[in-house]
């Protein structure tokens, strides 16, 4: 075999390998998919069928059942609201100390990241006893508030770890140029960093889209986001696995389809920099 | 008279001192460059300057007016980085034109300005661009225009070549200095590269650790460099220095003893008291290969060719190693024993404190 | 930029950020030493230590504390080494480059009810699901994952969510490495372990760092998966002490055996950053 040859075998070979990962790895959400369109009993047929005439119903049965419009909106509202929050909070912290860092910097940022080590459930009862009093069971707005603090630790370290790599000497020269601070942060650190606010706005929105411990032990109906409407389809009151992948799809597929398009920022922007 | 009056200018950091006592006046229209090694304190004088760092003790005036305490933006001042700085997310235009539109110009007038501009520096093409789309010289002009636009009192640039290729790099020293000529503004230049320096410069400023060493212009500062500092930084290939330590005092002349052979340096060229040891500082063009007699004697270790002429390292008795210019087609063998002849005339001899204590022949 | 404006621009987000971990643990602590339950809101003397006694001398609690580390240690080992070699394996160019990628991090946006859902329905189910599908077909008995190996089925689900992410990161990272230097290896004759062993894996200290981190974070707080799938059981065989807190507060309304439990959970967290912290915290500083 030439030398070249042995390369391309070579590059088939990892292609072959990456495709079965991959693909092994995606099947549990193909087949949710896929059984989304079966009739109950060919969801539980052995062996599993893969050819069958696809059906809507269960897709009719959910909204019917459990509203999903409703819960959507409720895991747009939350996920979107607290995520601009999040970001009117945190991108003033994190330009400030990108660009005038002090000797506690560092200490702060590490502290801010710590309290995201808090696990959440040592604060449940007492989270749960203030919504109770303040009659913020069940409502969006505890929600979007939790989602907020619980994502601000992370928004903070993201922008800082983008807004510190920006050349300084960029700011540099608009201040020479003529620019206020202001004219430094809305015509300069703003636009250059619609990439880094995005990506960090997209993660934002995922972990709150998919978050799971409030919206469980905090809404019921009302406020419930998708993840707790999906909860309420694990009572074993039967097999209807259909209808399961039905609503299981409608509430993944706005995440997973946003993901795909900027998955690339995503990973980028959840590993701090790590990766360049 | 003085244009831009630095008095006394100190520059603390935590535990650093990085401008030890700057004292120095720019006439109107001057190009003078700052070099240095790196360290020096070049640049944070530069930024000191821009008002980038502030200042922890003495004055900047520029036109008579104090601007110690003034924002960089208030200086009337426009700098060119070493990474040009150019805004990524703006085009061409847009980055020429910013700090017109800052400072509320009207558009017909930013129109003009930016179209003149982009004339001269052969930007017209590119108005539309982004700075990623455009290669190291176009940012480089993108960079300058920038700073020409504005039509500022001085100009500062900090190592605006060293991100460029060598052969670019002449290119635009040559276009800088034609630019200088055009405008006429004054132009405080930092670099590194004592070429640049040699070949831009109206005065160039030599500063070391803080401080400065040496100003003058160029010729002076390669002919007369007021220390061993200035003399080994000034000049490529290095001036060759030989200590001299065993040193005869004859009624008109030194006669330095250098392993074997002999040298006679007429002491009234001798500023002060006459010494007993010194280094003998001469450039590799004062030194020449002859065929027999000649002041010292060495083997070629090794030979340069660049073409026009040719640096033969020479091997002394001493085992110190010495470069002399010679004829570029001089047949010169490896290892082959070789007889240099020295021009005394050029001769500077440096005391133990690496201060120069000779004069040249025409002042003597 | 003057200090007070630093001060000011930072001072929503630390002033939020310090509320929000001062005022609901010091009420938690003020609830883990009173004697209080939903049920009658008026009996609440101080009772000491008496709650954590309760809690730690149930024994479910070892469980749970076994549980959350076991998971925790399992997820990170399973998705750190086998995301490191796969993602040196497919480290080269190949066909359909980006949609192997979307295909592999799709797990991560799956939220984690969906996750358990599919995974204890369509793949674990003893009967229909599709593993006692291959096992049936490959002539072996089906395992009932979710009742004979909770805390297994737990781990899988989690890992599976966390190993394209960790695949991703590598990936990325390995595009920065310099090819360069791995040339040079080449040259000096260095097999494709060696280039591994001692280019590749220094090269990836960083990412593992930042993986490892943000994985704690979340793993430590794994909390739907086991509420939907297994909700803590057979007997505390899968509770966390996420799960186990959760249990106490909302379940069974022992409002002060739950704080204290959720101190107890802030301690072991606190000990996990420690460790954590010391081992890759300076690979972090930046």
């Amino acid at each position: 075999m030439t030398l070249n040859q042995q390369r391309k075998l070579k590059t088939f070979i990892t292609g072959l390998f990456a495709w079965t990962i991959a693909l092994i790895l995606f099947f549990p959400i193909f087949w949710m998919f896929i059984t989304s369109f079966k009739t109950e009993l060919q969801a539980i047929s052995i062996p599993p069928s893969l050819f069958f005439e696809p059906t809507l119903d269960n897709y009719s049965e959910v909204q019917e059942r459990s509203d999903y419009v409703h819960h959507a909106i409720n895991s747009i509202i939350t996920s979107f609201g607290s995520t601009i929050l999040a970001l009117i909070i945190a991108v003033p912290a994190a330009f400030s100390m990108a660009f005038a860092p002090g000797k506690r910097t560092k200490d702060v940022l590490l502290w801010m990241l710590s309290t995201k080590m808090l696990p959440a459930v040592g604060v449940l009862v007492p989270i749960y006893m203030i919504c109770r009093d303040y009659g913020l069971l069940d409502s969006k707005t505890a929600l979007v508030i939790i989602f907020t603090l619980m994502n601000l630790p992370i928004v903070v370290w993201m922008l800082f770890s983008y807004f510190k790599d920006l050349p300084k000497e960029i700011l540099e020269a608009a201040r020479m140029d003529g620019a206020t601070p202001w004219d430094e942060v809305v015509k300069v650190v703003l636009p250059l960093s619609m990439g880094a606010i995005s990506s960090t706005a997209l993660l934002s929105i995922v972990l709150c889209w998919n978050e799971s411990f409030w919206s469980l032990t905090l809404t019921a109906s009302d406020a419930a986001p998708l993840t707790a409407m999906i909860a309420s389809y694990s009572s074993p009151e039967g097999l209807f696995w259909a209808k399961l992948s039905a609503a299981s799809t409608l509430a993944c597929a706005p995440i997973v389809v946003f993901g795909w398009f900027c998955q690339k920022q995503l990973v980028q922007g959840l590993t701090f920099g790590a990766v360049k | 008279m003085s244009y831009l009056t630095i008095t006394d200018l100190q520059k603390h950091y935590d535990n650093y001192h990085a401008l030890r006592g700057i004292n120095l006046s720019i006439t109107e229209g001057e190009f003078v460059v700052f070099v240095g090694p790196s360290g020096c304190g070049k640049s944070t004088l530069l930024r000191t300057i821009a008002g980038l760092e502030s200042s922890t003790g003495g004055t900047i005036e520029l036109d008579g007016r104090d601007i110690t305490e003034l924002a960089s933006s208030k200086r009337d001042l426009a700098m060119v980085f070493q990474s040009y700085a150019l805004y990524p997310h703006m085009t061409v235009a847009d980055n020429l034109s910013f700090a017109l539109r800052l400072a509320k110009v009207s558009d017909a007038e930013i129109q003009e300005k930016v179209r003149s501009v982009s004339a001269s520096l052969q930007l017209d093409a590119l108005l539309e661009r982004k700075p990623k789309e455009l290669s190291g010289g176009q940012r480089q002009r993108v960079a300058i225009g920038r700073a020409i636009v504005r039509q500022p009192k001085v100009f500062l640039f900090d190592e605006p070549l060293s991100n460029l290729d060598a052969a670019l790099r002449v290119q635009m020293r040559l276009e800088l200095a034609r630019l200088h000529k055009k405008l006429g503004t004054t132009m405080i230049y930092v670099t590194h590269d004592q070429v640049e320096a040699m070949t831009l410069a109206d005065r160039v400023v030599i500063l070391n650790a803080g401080q400065i060493e040496q100003v003058g212009t160029p010729l002076e500062l390669y002919r007369k460099p007021n220390s061993r500092f200035v003399a080994e930084f000034i000049g490529t290939p290095k001036m060759n220095l030989i200590p001299a330590d065993k040193i005869t005092h004859k009624a008109d002349e030194l006669v330095f003893d250098l392993f074997g052979h002999t040298i006679h340096f007429p002491a009234k060229r001798i500023k002060g008291t006459q010494p007993d040891s010194t280094i003998v500082g001469i450039r590799p063009e004062h030194l020449s290969l002859v065929e027999e007699g000649g002041d010292l004697t060495g083997r070629i270790e090794l030979v340069e060719h660049l073409g026009s002429e040719a640096y033969a390292h020479i091997q002394l008795l001493n085992d110190q190693t010495i470069i002399v210019k010679a004829a570029a087609r001089l047949e010169l063998k490896d290892g082959q024993e070789v007889h240099i002849k020295v021009d005394v005339d050029e001769i500077i001899l440096f005391d133990d404190n690496n201060k120069v204590i000779s004069v040249i022949p025409e002042e003597a | 930029m003057k200090r007070s404006i630093t001060r000011l621009l930072m001072a929503p987000s630390v002033i939020l950020l310090l509320a929000w971990m001062i005022i609901p643990l010091s009420m938690t602590i003020y609830f883990s030493t009173i004697e209080f339950s939903s049920y009658n809101p008026d009996q609440n003397g101080f009772v000491g230590w008496l709650n954590f006694e309760f809690f730690i001398t149930d024994p479910a609690f070892i469980s749970a504390v076994s549980n959350t580390l076991i998971l925790l240690l399992s997820v990170l080992i399973i998705t750190v080494v086998l995301g490191v070699m796969l993602s040196a394996l497919i480290d080269k160019p190949f066909f359909g480059q980006g949609m192997v990628r979307v295909l592999l991090i799709s797990p991560f946006f799956i939220m984690p009810t969906v996750n358990a859902l599919i995974w204890k329905n369509m793949m674990m189910n003893p009967v229909y699901g599709i593993f006692a599908w291959i096992s049936q077909s490959l002539g072996f008995e089906p395992i009932d994952w979710l009742s004979t190996y909770p805390l297994m089925s737990i781990i899988i689900m989690v890992s599976w969510q966390w190993l394209p992410f960790a695949i991703l990161v590598f990936v990325t990272a390995l595009q920065s490495q310099d090819t360069e230097q791995k040339e040079a290896a080449q040259m000096d004759g260095a097999t494709g372990w060696h280039i591994f062993r001692y280019l590749t894996i220094p090269h990836l200290a960083r990412p593992i760092a930042v993986v490892v981190m943000i994985e704690t974070i979340f793993l430590l707080a794994v909390f739907a998966e086991i509420l939907v799938s297994t909700g803590g059981g057979p007997g505390y065989d899968s509770t966390n002490l996420t799960y186990l807190i959760y249990n106490q507060a909302l379940l069974q309304f022992d409002v002060a055996a739950a704080s204290a439990g959720g101190l107890l959970a802030v301690v072991l967290a606190n000990i996990v950053a420690f460790f954590l912290i010391r081992a890759v915290g300076k690979n972090l500083t930046v």
